[in-house]
């Protein structure tokens, strides 16, 4: 019993304290940091968040992430229910093979797509906008939610389905009206999914953006300037990109548990 | 091979409890027979499972103690008392076959490996499972995996008892039948304390010599299964047992007259007179006859059911629904009919339990 | 558990199939148009053949040195990251609390670094891990140790391994902590009673019944190891010399630092077609995991039910497949 308290406050430690630095960081003067090291704030600044909601170039890169990563999660989604429906339902020409080259798009390297997506999104003129990275990370995102919601929609037995249409539902009414709420944990976990491998990648989202759509993880790259590093605007900025992925764990906390028992991240 | 006595026994699920309803279990005193075969009957949440567990040492009991004969195991683990149990859902080590699931409690005890060989081979024989006796346990049909768990417990030699916690749930029906005389041959045979718990009345019955009845966390009443079909405890035995269960009705109980709904009643025995906030009676519906309309209590048939074996009327008595057998060719005038009540099979019960008439030994 | 035939159910999935062919097909096809050409620059492309191929998994030229040695660098960071990550993610799970409101704690902790941005987790090592003002590296520098992630090649692996432990090791631990959630307390109790110890119970219940999201586990981290790109190049850029390039992110050097586009696409589909490869044997391998176990159509001969999760996970993968 005190052992496995032991290893979990271990574990938990050595996840904790380097984001601990960082926020530390945060909340000292560039002054402090490079003078000494020292394990806490001693005179604590809001100098370097204040910068970066003040600065539109800082806030805006949130702004730029969120957008992409909003437009990711609802076309990954929204699409992926039909598709899950039918994979879950049917059986039909060539969907073993689908599927499979479907989950191997989860598995490519964005590395190799970076350089045909720059020409790709070049050429139809979507370059430098939210929507060339939220279609890009649907090559990963798109496969993942109809992975997962495959898997919660096998959970529902058919007979659901055969009873609706015997009571004259047509399918798109059944499948908004009956269906889904039946799926609902399921849709969640799938978003939170996609909200996660969305904003986390970084590889894609800049190389498809340069200035207008810029996200903030590649903002932070600014934080080099002709008197040395910024490390406190830095730090600041980068606990701030910690928040919004510790905002939706904390709103789905019940959740995690049941999404990673499919199985199927 | 023990006499498991249960004294003074209570758990509750909360670590203070204050009031009984804290209570899973209210205090128990009881005695289990070396080489009974048990039923432990209730409706879900009555707390036959947790009494289980403490019986097997899963759970640690608030209050009171366990006797194996006359030796105190309350405070002793699990893997330290000799009982074995079979669970609800068929538990097997998926990675091992047969044999190893059936030498896995032996092998952790430290058995030597012959002794071992003989006892699983004796095991699997008694209940037919040699044939399988390599192959994967995750492979097999849930009856037989209810077959090896079952294995486990009878495998260790100095077992006292075997519980099995309702084991016939997830059993296609027609095997149902043919683990359960399984079970009652194993018994004749092997001089074992079995408990079972379940909550359907019909394998209860058909299993044990003793059936116990809780209700509540509480025990209602032990007996055979005549004892709790001819004289019910409780209102609670009479009514879950038997289907249709013992008609229950509110009444004034005056010496040898009961007055139900107005209507007099005459009983076999004088009772005393009784202090109790509810007074009622009970009758099965097999001693109650249903005549056209005449002398007896006046009722109204609401409707007429065929249960295949007989045939029951629901009737109302004023305010009262009650169940009576309608004999065949019964012709009734309209929904008007009269019931006539066998007064030898009619039972008192003050606040739910049984009263015994005057004079008579409780 | 047979499904409908219904080739109309094509209808559902020409959507999803759109848009990863969108965004896989025709980018693929512009990289094997790349690695069969070659180019002197002003858009103008000469037909190469194989021959960038032939270069690149040839060891003694140039190119196809600089791509073995990444492609094994790569292999052997895999490697060490499974053979730590896997053994820490179980003993993890297996330390969560039962109950209470410190299992919730202790997943919203666990879960932190995972969605961390990858640059971020970068700079949070770079920036932890500097002697000057880094908790870490100033702490092993007044340990004595010659600590700096930028000059020495064993403190570059060891900064780029902690970092991905740090980051990818909760993903296996909730992976095998759901796992361990769904074996049925009879289990448990069943043991007590046969009287198993702790780890006749490990080996004999708890890792067969985690074997599944153990396959799902090693799969992902593999992949994920293998292609891993931002972290390393936030934090040491591939270096010191070539000491942590690995394949991804020689490939982009490759690919948008050199613009030697052909020898990128070349790199590109083979570095693919390993991906493709080992992706195939685990979902083979998965497939076959499953397989024998819902061979009957017994539902009661399978798994017991569990109400904690929904009755998706007892449905094994391999439907498709069967």
């Amino acid at each position: 019993m005190r052992g496995r308290t032991l290893v979990m406050i271990l574990y938990l430690t050595f996840l904790m304290v380097p984001i601990y630095w960082l926020v530390n960081m945060s909340l000292k003067t560039n002054q402090e940091i490079t003078t000494g090291l020292t394990l806490w704030p001693h005179r604590i600044t809001f100098e370097n968040y204040r910068t970066i909601f003040t600065d539109p170039s800082w806030y805006g890169g949130y702004i730029n992430s969120l957008t992409y990563v909003a437009i990711n999660t609802v076309i990954s989604v929204g699409l992926a229910l039909p598709a899950a429906y039918a994979f879950s339902r049917y059986r039909f020409l060539g969907d073993k093979h689908l599927f499979f080259w479907l989950l191997s798009n989860r598995m490519a390297p964005p590395a190799v797509f970076a350089l045909p997506f720059f020409n790709l999104y070049s050429a139809v003129g979507l370059f430098d906008t939210p929507w060339a990275v939220a279609l890009a990370h649907c090559l990963f995102n798109v496969p993942l939610a109809v992975w997962i919601l495959e898997g919660f929609m096998s959970g529902v037995p058919r007979e659901i389905d055969e009873t609706a249409a015997i009571d004259g539902y047509s399918f798109p009414r059944f499948f908004v009206r009956i269906f889904m709420p039946l799926i609902a944990s399921g849709i969640g976990v799938a978003a939170f999914f996609c909200f996660m491998f969305s904003w986390v990648e970084l590889l894609l989202a800049r190389t498809l953006t340069s200035v207008n759509a810029k996200p903030i993880a590649a903002t932070m790259t600014r934080t080099v300037s002709a008197s040395g590093m910024d490390w406190g605007l830095l730090a600041a900025a980068g606990v701030l990109t910690i928040v919004p992925g510790a905002l939706v764990i904390w709103f789905v906390r019940n959740y995690i548990a049941k999404g990673f028992a499919l199985g199927r991240v | 091979m023990a006499r498991i006595t249960l004294d003074k026994l209570a758990h509750s699920y909360k670590p203070n409890p204050s009031g009984p309803g804290d209570y899973a279990l209210k205090e128990i005193d009881h005695v289990w027979r070396q080489g009974g075969a048990y039923a432990l009957l209730g409706p879900s949440g009555c707390g036959k499972t947790t009494l289980l567990n403490i019986i097997s040492g899963l759970v640690t009991p608030t209050r009171g103690r366990i006797l194996f004969d006359d030796d105190d195991v309350t405070g002793r683990p699990t893997e330290a008392r000799n009982i074995a149990q079979v669970f609800q859902f068929p538990v097997v080590y998926d990675t091992m076959t047969v044999r190893e699931n059936l030498a896995f409690p032996l092998k952790n005890r430290g058995v030597a490996r012959d002794v071992i060989r003989r006892r699983v081979d004796e095991i699997a024989g008694l209940l037919d499972l040699t044939r399988s006796l390599d192959r994967k346990a995750s492979n097999l049909t849930a009856d037989a995996k209810q077959k090896i768990s079952l294995g486990r417990g009878l495998v260790r030699p100095d077992v006292a008892a075997i519980l099995f916690d309702e084991p016939l749930t997830v059993i296609d029906p027609h095997l149902k039948w043919q683990l359960r005389s399984t079970l009652k041959e194993l018994h004749r045979r092997l001089d074992i304390t079995m408990i079972y718990v379940t909550h359907d009345q019909t394998e209860a019955l058909t299993f044990a010599d003793t059936v116990v009845v809780m209700h509540d966390g509480a025990v209602v009443q032990a007996g055979t299964p005549d004892q709790l079909f001819d004289r019910p405890a409780h209102t609670f035995v009479g009514h879950f047992i038997g289907s249709p269960g013992m008609n229950v009705l509110p009444c004034r109980v005056d010496g040898a007259l009961a007055t139900v709904e107005g209507h007099p009643v005459t009983l076999a025995h004088a009772y005393p007179a009784l202090d109790a906030a509810r007074v009622e009676l009970g009758i099965r519906p097999e001693f109650i006859r249903l005549a056209p309309r005449g002398a007896g209590l006046p009722v109204r048939v609401r409707r007429i059911d065929d249960i295949g074996r007989a045939r029951i009327a629901r009737v109302e008595l004023g305010a009262c629904a009650l169940s009576a057998m309608a004999p065949d060719g019964v012709a009734l005038d309209g929904d008007e009919a009269s019931l006539s009540l066998d007064p030898s099979r009619i039972h008192v019960y003050a606040d739910g339990r049984l009263v015994a008439p005057a004079g008579a030994i409780a | 558990m047979t499904k409908p035939l219904d080739n109309r159910a094509w209808l559902l999935v020409v959507p999803v199939f759109a848009i990863v062919a969108f965004s896989a097909v025709l980018p693929l096809m512009t990289v094997v148009n790349y690695s069969v050409q070659d180019t002197f620059g002003n858009n103008q492309f000469f037909w190469n053949g194989v021959g960038w191929f032939k270069e690149l998994l040839d060891p003694a030229t140039d190119l196809g040195g600089r791509f073995f040695a990444a492609l094994w660098r790569t292999l052997l960071f895999s490697a060490i990251i499974l053979a730590i990550q896997v053994p820490l993610g179980i003993v993890v799970a297996l330390s969560m609390p039962r109950e209470g409101w410190t299992v919730a704690l202790c997943l919203v902790l666990m879960a932190l670094p995972l969605l961390i941005p990858w640059n971020v987790v970068g700079t949070i090592w770079q920036v932890f891990g500097r002697g000057d003002i880094g908790l870490m590296g100033w702490g092993l520098n007044r340990l004595g140790f010659d600590y700096n992630y930028n000059g020495g090649v064993i403190a570059a692996w060891f900064t780029i391994v902690l970092m991905d432990v740090w980051h990818w090791t909760s993903l296996v631990a909730l992976l095998c902590y759901a796992g361990l959630k769904s074996i049925p307390d009879a289990y448990y109790q069943a043991a007590r009673i046969d009287g198993a110890s702790r780890w006749a119970v490990f080996t004999t219940i708890q890792l067969p019944k985690m074997r599944r999201v153990l396959l799902i586990a090693v799969l992902l981290r593999f992949m994920d190891s293998f292609m891993i790109y931002t972290e390393p190049f936030v934090l040491t850029g591939g270096g010191p010399g070539n000491a942590t390039t690995f394949l991804s992110i020689d490939l982009v050097k490759i690919a948008l630092g050199q613009f030697d586009l052909g020898k990128a696409a070349a790199l590109s589909i083979v570095y693919n077609l390993i991906i493709l490869a080992v992706c195939w044997v685990f979902y083979t391998v998965m497939t076959h995991a499953g397989a024998d176990r819902g061979v009957r159509g017994d539902p009661a001969a399978g798994e017991a039910p569990d109400h904690a999760v929904p009755p998706a996970t007892t449905i094994p993968l391999d439907r498709r497949a069967a």
